[in-house]
């Protein structure tokens, strides 16, 4: 859905940023992504260091203390400040814990779908032809079917869990960055600088990822932070209609999964996790706006 | 003003809204969408109670709130001496239900009868594969074609079906919703017209209610059928309000919306009884869940393993755990509603101890065994990874190791009756008829074994009280068979019984006349609604 | 003009063909067999299990069994659901009017919300309100809209209890289905207060369903406004001393518009992903919903029908945008 306006700028994101102090002064004029990267680097903190931020384990359950509110509602207590759920667990930590798997999720759906996407987009690319159109036929291909709806399925056929999740979602995204890579491939090829390696003797591979990848990036950066939120929502997706991680793994969706039925009794287990992913995703955006402002020289200038 | 309802009623196009002040309209929040409107060719609950029970009759029928057998559209039966003659005489003056398309020219006759029943295993007749795909699933699941040798008209009002051998549970058989009696007539009519799926879409028999329309995933309406053999209903409409999420049927019968819920949420059951709006009906469900050892893998092959694992398991804290109290210990194979239900067993008893130390006397020291947790939810095991932790806690106390292990659905019921299976398995059952054979005969009988027979346990003794009991037609005096075979099946303990779920049906408090059925069907004949 | 037209429908073919053989082979892949599934804990007979494989035809060659299907789906033959055995395509036929009515509604919203928004943001660029909207925008982008559906329900009807929480109109009503929109339909059946209940229950699906297509709508019109107010004709325009809103809702709008049309178009997919979870909140009985509960029923023969109908739909949309496209904008037609 965010390579609308990612694939028209395309043909514009080829001039490296020159520097870091450069990038830096751009993104910081964009107060947005300040907070976004403030935001995000605290959620960070939150999920690296887990075990010494939260208060409670995310799985020890509490007996005693089933479905309390959170502290400044009346019958809230300090020791479980967002409350508990249905089984007694301490909400805050499960969502600090959460963190940690959102996170993940990003991370390894970005790497799998750009590191496969880029490969797969510079030979479509760089050889043009016959190889080309294969490729692209295929994108057109996943392309056709609506992603969730092939991530769902597809995690009907590879067994309900986090991991296939995760795979589904990089197969669903990879496609956005194919056509993105080809699409620079090709308006690099032609400039002078690459023509000029070929004349001077560069071999394919070289020409392929030291020659005109590196000029490729700014877009594919950006892409790739949009990316980011689009696969943390995907798995939370996942998770809500029971085919992501699996319960009582303190996944986000998953949590607002098994909050859905006290949507009437208890309104802090449904709208904590669904907050905790929109703070997240949206410091994310914020993040990505900041650095396609920052690396897009087009939209610099106006 | 009767006349004036039973008008509007029959336009098919009347808003309820307009005649709410002068028609009762009855709606219940259902679970899910029948999978289609001829019993015959589903099993799911839902398509029973929106197409068997409100526009079906059968043969024979459960009297409500019982699983006994009482006359319906057959009045009397004969069983000759040697078991395997049914004569059925036919209730005289029964009437098909009349539609805007078909208006039945005669009354109910063998006729319909025996097509009823032909359809369903005679593959030359034109209705076998009537539609895609049609198997008949009950109707060979529960092993007829294999028990009905022919069925033949005597006379207009009597039918004799002949058996291969004698099979005391067929009139429980005959009282299940597949078999409902279909009106050959309409069928034809059907056929001649060229919209034989029109069988499937729009039912049509002798029921207590006439179809109107099925708004797919949203709701079911019937009127009440002005001709029916047992009286016309006190309701005049009643609406099936499709409703797949629990939280939102309770939600609605809260608001009102709806006068009575099918299969509340166990996290909800406490509200709902705190509701002074609404009335709460109880009874245990018809079913159990087990966990069956492999007793053909040693050392599970020794009753004392058995019986020790059995007791080092608290099952009560599943209970507690799982269904929050909507169940009950299980201590039989059969569950307490069912007839012949031996309540003199006594259960293992929960004792860590006495089990640590059976287990070192059998000779058995650090065992390893799997247990088998179902992947989905079912109503006798609403999450069986839950149970088997709970399970693996409780017999790392005595010094066994479990590793919990879980298939895909459709794998796990398939590997799971495999012989060399590795492991014990969790599964249950839920009773299609009442009958204590359903359970026993087909759990735990020799001919199940590497089938349904998950223990794959085969006791002899056990096994010809279940074959005596089959060829017996008094009630009584199979009820002291299937009394023994519970002591036998206690003391052999092939399975550790973990539970019977119970079945909660909340309703509102203007509702009367809704009997909770054993068999977990929602039947609404009979129901009322005060104003 | 027709050149065009064909090269594109030439294209489309092996992309159908390459559904075909995805959503073929996908529920191939599940693991377990549809018939085992189908009496459930009662164990089936190796017999009787060969004979319900054969009766529907699991038991030949796979590559038979896909030309098979490939023949069906030329005569209109989408294979019949294992559960309710009724024809794929009837069902889809049936459910897709509630799809297309909310997914409609919520494009409408989203555009006359989205547009306005857009350029109100580019006029007054860098202003408050600009941020504003833009801030307000991002939110919506980056919203899990299933939360947001449920925190809707929350409020509007269960603590406000202004709106039905499920369905698409109430009981009280009912009327013959005539276009399968529900809210053309209890127009045409003349009952007092059915069109109002039908919007009542319309209003949440709609507005969660419309949240994401809203902000990108915004965002998008936004940027490309700014960009036709810096081209040449719009300042010529004003030099001139044309109207502000003049210049701005004629000339700029106009031509800002094409890449917000393109933007619309490629909305359907995002429309069907989020109808998937939006039907799922509300009960809303459309295919999203109906391919979410035949996913968990393991009704393989309707997760293969709908995946193609679905694939279908997106693919003809996607052409006929593309097509209006090229015909609004004749430079890339070559």
């Amino acid at each position: 859905m965010s390579t609308v306006q990612n694939t028209a700028d395309t043909k514009t994101g080829g001039t490296p940023p020159s520097g870091l102090s450069e990038f830096w002064f751009y993104f910081s004029r964009n107060k947005g992504a300040v907070i976004g990267l403030f935001v995000f680097l605290v959620i960070l903190f939150v999920a690296v260091f887990a075990p010494f931020v939260a208060p409670h384990s995310p799985s020890s359950q509490n007996r005693e203390l089933l479905l309390l509110p959170p502290v400044f509602q009346q019958g809230g207590m300090w020791g479980h400040i967002l409350g508990t759920d249905a089984v007694g667990r301490d909400i805050l930590s499960r969502l600090i814990y959460g963190a940690r798997f959102s996170l993940f999720i990003g991370l390894v759906v970005v790497t799998l779908s750009v590191v496969s996407g880029v490969l797969i987009g510079l030979v479509a690319g760089y050889f043009r032809g016959k190889v080309d159109t294969f490729i692209m036929r295929i994108m057109d291909i996943i392309l056709a079917f609506p992603s969730l709806l092939l991530a769902l399925v597809l995690v009907a056929v590879l067994g309900p869990g986090l991991l296939n999740a995760m795979i589904a979602i990089s197969l669903v995204n990879q496609p956005h960055f194919v056509r993105l890579t080809r699409a620079a491939v090709m308006t690099e090829k032609s400039k002078d600088y690459v023509v000029g390696s070929k004349v001077a003797g560069a071999g394919t591979l070289r020409l392929m990822f030291l020659t005109i990848l590196p000029n490729c990036l700014a877009p594919l950066i950006v892409q790739a932070t949009l990316a980011f939120s689009a696969a943390i929502l995907d798995a939370a997706a996942l998770g809500f209609l029971g085919m992501g991680a699996q319960p009582p793994t303190p996944e986000w969706g998953t949590m607002l999964a098994e909050a859905r039925e006290f949507i009437q009794r208890a309104w802090w287990v449904v709208t904590f996790p669904g907050l905790a992913i929109l703070i997240t995703v949206l410091a994310i955006n914020l993040m990505g706006d900041g650095l396609r402002d920052a690396l897009d020289p087009k939209l610099k200038r106006s | 003003m009767k006349k004036l309802t039973t008008l509007l009623a029959a336009t098919a196009l009347a808003s309820l809204m307009g005649t709410a002040a002068w028609s009762k309209t009855f709606v219940y929040c259902s679970e899910a969408s029948p999978e289609g409107f001829d019993p015959g060719l589903y099993t799911g609950g839902q398509t029973f109670d929106a197409a068997a029970h409100t526009v079906y009759n059968r043969l024979v029928e459960f009297k409500r709130g019982t699983t006994e057998i009482e006359p319906a559209l057959a009045e009397s039966w004969d069983i000759s001496a040697d078991g395997k003659e049914y004569t059925f005489k036919l209730r005289k003056g029964v009437k098909f239900q009349t539609t805007e398309y078909f208006t039945p020219s005669r009354e109910l006759n063998a006729d319909d009868v025996i097509f009823s029943f032909e359809r369903q295993y005679k593959e030359d007749n034109a209705w076998n594969k009537y539609v895609p795909g049609a198997s008949w699933e009950y109707f060979s699941g529960m092993g007829l074609p294999d028990v009905i040798d022919k069925i033949e008209k005597i006379d207009d009002l009597t039918v004799k079906i002949t058996l291969k051998r004698p099979e005391a549970p067929l009139l429980a058989n005959l009282g299940m919703p597949f078999i409902s009696i279909v009106s050959k007539e309409y069928a034809d009519k059907l056929q001649a017209d060229g919209k034989m799926e029109l069988m499937n879409q729009q039912p049509l028999g002798t029921g207590p209610f006439t179809f109107v329309a099925y708004q797919p995933d949203a709701a079911i309406r019937y009127k009440a059928n002005p001709d029916y053999w047992g009286g016309k209903q006190a309701i005049d409409d009643l609406v099936f309000a499709i409703t797949t999420d629990a939280a939102v049927r309770a939600q609605k019968l809260k608001a009102g919306e709806c006068h009575l819920m099918s299969y509340p949420n166990a996290a909800d059951v406490a509200e709902l009884k705190a509701d002074p709006n609404l009335n709460i009906s109880e009874q245990a469900g018809l079913n159990v869940a087990y966990l069956a050892y492999n007793t053909l893998v040693a050392p599970f092959d020794k009753v004392e393993v058995r019986k020790a694992l059995n007791m080092a398991v608290n099952k009560q804290a599943i209970v507690d755990a799982v269904f929050q109290g909507a169940a009950t210990v299980a201590k039989n194979p059969i569950p307490p509603t069912m007839w012949s239900y031996n309540d003199a067993v006594e259960d293992d008893k929960y004792d860590p101890e006495a089990a640590k130390k059976m287990l070192e006397d059998a000779g058995v020291s650090g065992l390893k065994m799997k247990i088998w947790a179902m992947p989905v939810a079912r109503p006798y095991m609403l999450n069986a990874r839950r149970a088997a932790e709970l399970m693996q806690a409780d017999l790392a106390k005595i010094g066994v190791e479990v590793e919990i292990v879980s298939y895909e659905w459709a794998e796990y019921l398939k590997l799971s009756s495999d012989k060399d299976r590795d492991g014990a398995v969790m599964l249950g059952w839920t009773g299609d008829n009442g009958d204590p054979d359903n359970f026993l005969d087909t759990l735990l009988g020799c001919d199940a074994v590497g089938g349904n027979n998950r223990a794959q346990w085969c006791d002899k003794e056990f096994d010809d009280l279940m074959t005596k009991a089959k060829e017996t037609a008094d009630v009584a005096e199979r009820t002291k068979l299937y009394e023994e075979a519970q002591v036998i099946f206690k003391r052999e303990a092939p399975w550790n019984t973990i539970d019977h779920s119970l079945a909660v049906v909340p309703m509102s408090k203007k509702v009367s006349g809704f009997v909770q059925s054993p068999l977990g069907d929602f039947v609404f004949e009979g129901v009322d609604i005060a104003e | 003009m027709f050149r065009f037209i064909f090269g594109r429908l030439a294209v489309l073919i092996p992309t159908f063909l390459g559904v075909s053989l995805i959503a073929f082979s996908f529920i191939r892949l599940l693991p377990g067999d549809p018939v085992m599934l189908m009496s459930g804990e009662r164990v089936m007979s190796p017999e009787r299990h060969a004979e319900l494989m054969h009766q529907l035809g699991l038991d030949r060659p796979m590559y038979i069994q896909y030309f098979d299907y490939l023949a069906g789906l030329l005569t209109g033959d989408f294979g019949s659901s294992i559960v309710t055995k009724r024809p794929v395509l009837d069902d889809f036929l049936q459910l897709f009017p509630a799809t297309i009515e909310l997914s409609l509604c919520a494009i409408i919203l989203a555009v006359v919300l989205g547009i306005p928004a857009g350029v109100l943001a580019a006029v007054k660029r860098g202003t408050w309100l600009d941020q504003s909207i833009m801030g307000v925008a991002l939110v919506g982008y980056s919203m899990p809209i299933f939360w947001w559906g449920l925190l809707l329900i929350i409020f509007f009807s269960g603590y406000l209890g202004w709106t039905p929480v499920s369905g698409r109109i109430s009981l009280m009503y009912f009327f013959p289905q005539v276009t399968g929109f529900m809210l053309i339909d209890s127009l045409i059946s003349g009952q007092a207060g059915a069109f109002k209940s039908a919007v009542t229950y319309l209003i949440l699906p709609t507005i969660v369903l419309a949240t994401i297509p809203l902000a990108v709508i915004a965002r998008q019109t936004r940027s490309a406004m700014l960009e036709v107010l810096g081209e040449d004709y719009v300042r010529t325009a004003r030099a001139k001393g044309l109207s502000p809103f003049r210049v701005i809702g004629v000339h700029a709008l106009r031509n800002a518009m094409i890449p917000v049309i393109t933007t619309i178009g490629l909305q359907v997919g995002v429309l069907l992903a989020g109808a998937i979870l939006t039907e799922t909140i509300f009960s809303w009985p459309g295919i999203g919903k109906w391919m979410v509960d035949s996913v968990f029923k393991r009704d393989y023969a309707v997760v293969q029908g709908g995946l193609m109908l679905i694939a279908a739909v997106i693919m003809i949309v996607n052409l006929v945008v593309d097509l209006l496209y090229g015909w609004v904008n004749p430079r890339i037609r070559h």
